[in-house]
């Protein structure tokens, strides 16, 4: 080893043994303190709740009966169709926004403004008593019914929920529609493509990748939103619930229940999400780095959540 | 092939081409020279209709362009029938504009497909026939991000001859490109011009346009100065801004 040095710094021979010295990483401390803190603190969380005044076997025995289960089921449901509604609405009036008739773009921005502008709850109790003001609902020759038969809570909780989300998704599907070089367009319509083919194969797809993250997460909000449906009586995971409780008094037992389910829910979505997305990325990376982690994404979606 | 009767374009007040009249014979190649600003590009993308005229005409083949001649007076035409018009006409873009999303084949085989029609077997079949005339049979699966800009270029090349055009459109195909990859795509070019491909390029590698052009138009400030055979306008240039561009060029 060499010991002595000059004034100049290690001579060029003693720098190449310093050079392969065996190398000792830096202690994070601080990290270790921390996961203490954290054990600690969870710790001291998971006993309060065993000793809490709470029966876990009436949470573990309602987690799967049937109606429980039902409202899952139900809750599943209304979550995909009224994001599928809001993302073909979405769709439709983002390009209605960006289309070249004053007309057009007019009844799309009127769209957005009026239901970003009031609170959905509102918007589902319209949609639900619709029946008070429009009692029959004709449309000549295909339909003509009572509006109470055809406002059921499952129609009105749709139609609340995804036209209210179409206004949010319209939004997000313009950003990534304007994120698209417009270089693409032109190479596309120079092949001989028509405004639709071109929107169709050439710029959503690519928009999706900007689309997709943020449309996963409203995804996920949109599971939760579906809560709100149980004030108009769809049986929902929450309504299945409360319905419970009104008639046993768990009313804590319950909503733990609710909220396991809500949470399983949302992880898996999660992971579909992920997987989604990376289809998508198509031609984005080179192909030996499109695999991350899928915890690790996984974190860092449903986190923000 | 191409006639262009006093073509104007205005910009809000940027008249950007101040009456193009000029005419491409088939199997010609048309080189247009010319400052940057010049209108060179806005030319070029109103034969494509990426730009509408504002005044003027052009015909490509026999077809009047972005209007119909109805009792006396020209009717726009739907924007069906504009991209249809442009079918015959294929355009390389100086940031060549690959499909990122696609695949080398599924760049050149989007067209054929979605547009022509063709069945995917036949398309593809072609589409590996024109990657191997650009030089990348190999290259059929590669996405554009992975390619070179030399790579990329000629598979727009191949992705607009998949079109069969009548006409091609260059809009300083190598500008974008590092020197070492500028003879790949100029070389294609060539070949494509000697097997009496109708072109129009616009370009600043006047090596390329003094060996391969019929026709060198030196086109400034939105009208077409001088015009005539390489020999003519980049040898002895009568016009003094021509001589002025010319030195500058070469200097
Ligand atoms: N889309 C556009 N909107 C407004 N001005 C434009 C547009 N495209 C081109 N111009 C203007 O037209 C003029 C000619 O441009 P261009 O045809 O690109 O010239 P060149 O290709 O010869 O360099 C420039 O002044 C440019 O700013
Ligand atoms: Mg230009």
């Amino acid at each position: 080893m060499p010991q002595v040095q000059s004034r100049h710094g290690p001579s060029v021979l003693e720098k190449t043994d310093i050079a392969h010295l065996p190398r000792f990483a830096r202690r994070h401390y601080g990290r270790y303190v921390a996961a203490v803190a954290v054990l600690a603190a969870l710790a001291m969380i998971v006993s309060s709740f065993a000793n809490a005044q709470i029966e876990w076997e009436v949470v573990r025995q309602y987690l799967t009966t049937e109606a429980i289960l039902h409202g899952v089921l139900n809750t599943i449901v209304m979550a995909v169709l009224a994001m599928l509604v809001g993302v073909l609405l979405g769709v439709l009036f983002a390009v209605m926004r960006m289309s070249k008739n004053p007309v057009t773009r007019g009844v799309a921005f009127l769209y957005a403004w009026i239901f970003r502008g009031t609170p959905q709850l509102l918007q589902l109790f319209l949609w639900f008593n619709l029946a008070l003001i429009f009692p029959y609902f004709v449309l000549p020759g295909l339909i003509e019914a009572r509006t109470v038969d055809l406002m059921t809570p499952f129609v009105a909780a749709l139609l609340g929920l995804g036209i209210c989300q179409g206004a949010y998704t319209s939004e997000v599907v313009r950003g990534g529609l304007l994120s698209v070089d417009q270089g693409q367009t032109e190479a596309a319509q120079a092949i001989g493509m028509t405004r639709t083919q071109t929107l169709r194969r050439i710029v959503l797809p690519q928009a999706m990748r900007v689309i997709l993250p943020p449309i996963g997460n409203e995804f996920i909000s949109m599971v939760k939103l579906t809560s709100l449906a149980s004030a108009i009586q769809y049986q929902e995971v929450l309504h299945s619930a409360q319905n419970i409780y009104y008639a046993n008094n768990r009313v804590m037992e319950l909503l733990f229940v609710a909220t396991f389910w809500y949470l399983i829910v949302v992880t898996i979505l999660s992971i579909g999400q992920s997987l989604v997305e990376r289809r998508f990325s198509r031609g984005h990376r080179p192909a030996s780095s499109t695999k991350p982690s899928m915890i690790r994404r996984l974190v860092s979606r449903g986190g923000q959540a | 092939m191409i006639r262009a009767i006093d073509v104007h374009k205005r910009f809000g007040d940027n008249h950007v081409l101040k009456g193009i009249t000029l005419e491409v014979a088939k199997a010609d190649v048309m080189c247009i020279i010319g400052p940057s600003g010049s209108g060179k590009s806005t030319f070029l993308r109103c034969i494509n209709q990426l730009e509408a005229t504002d005044d003027g005409a052009i015909w490509v083949g026999d077809e009047l362009l972005g209007h119909e001649v109805r009792d006396g007076r020209l009717h726009q035409l739907t924007d069906r029938r504009i991209a249809r018009q442009r079918r015959p006409v294929g355009m390389v873009f100086q940031r060549f504009n690959l499909f990122p999303h696609m695949t080398a084949l599924e760049n050149i085989v989007e067209g054929p497909i979605k547009v022509l029609k063709e069945s995917p077997q036949e398309a593809r079949g072609r589409g590996l026939e024109l990657l191997g005339r650009v030089g990348l049979a190999d290259k059929a699966g590669a996405y554009p991000a992975t390619l070179s800009g030399g790579q990329q270029q000629r598979v727009a090349i191949a992705r607009a001859l998949a079109m069969n055009p009548q006409l091609m459109l260059f809009d300083e195909p190598t500008s974008a490109l590092d020197p070492e990859l500028v003879g790949e795509v100029l070389g294609v070019m060539r070949d494509l011009a000697l097997s009496g491909m109708t072109m129009i390029v616009v370009t600043h590698e006047l090596g390329f346009a003094r060996e391969v052009a019929n026709q060198i138009v030196f086109m400034d400030d939105g009208r077409v100065v001088e015009t005539g055979t390489p020999a003519d306008v980049l040898t002895h240039p009568k016009n003094e801004r021509t001589q002025a561009f010319l030195s500058a060029v070469l200097a």
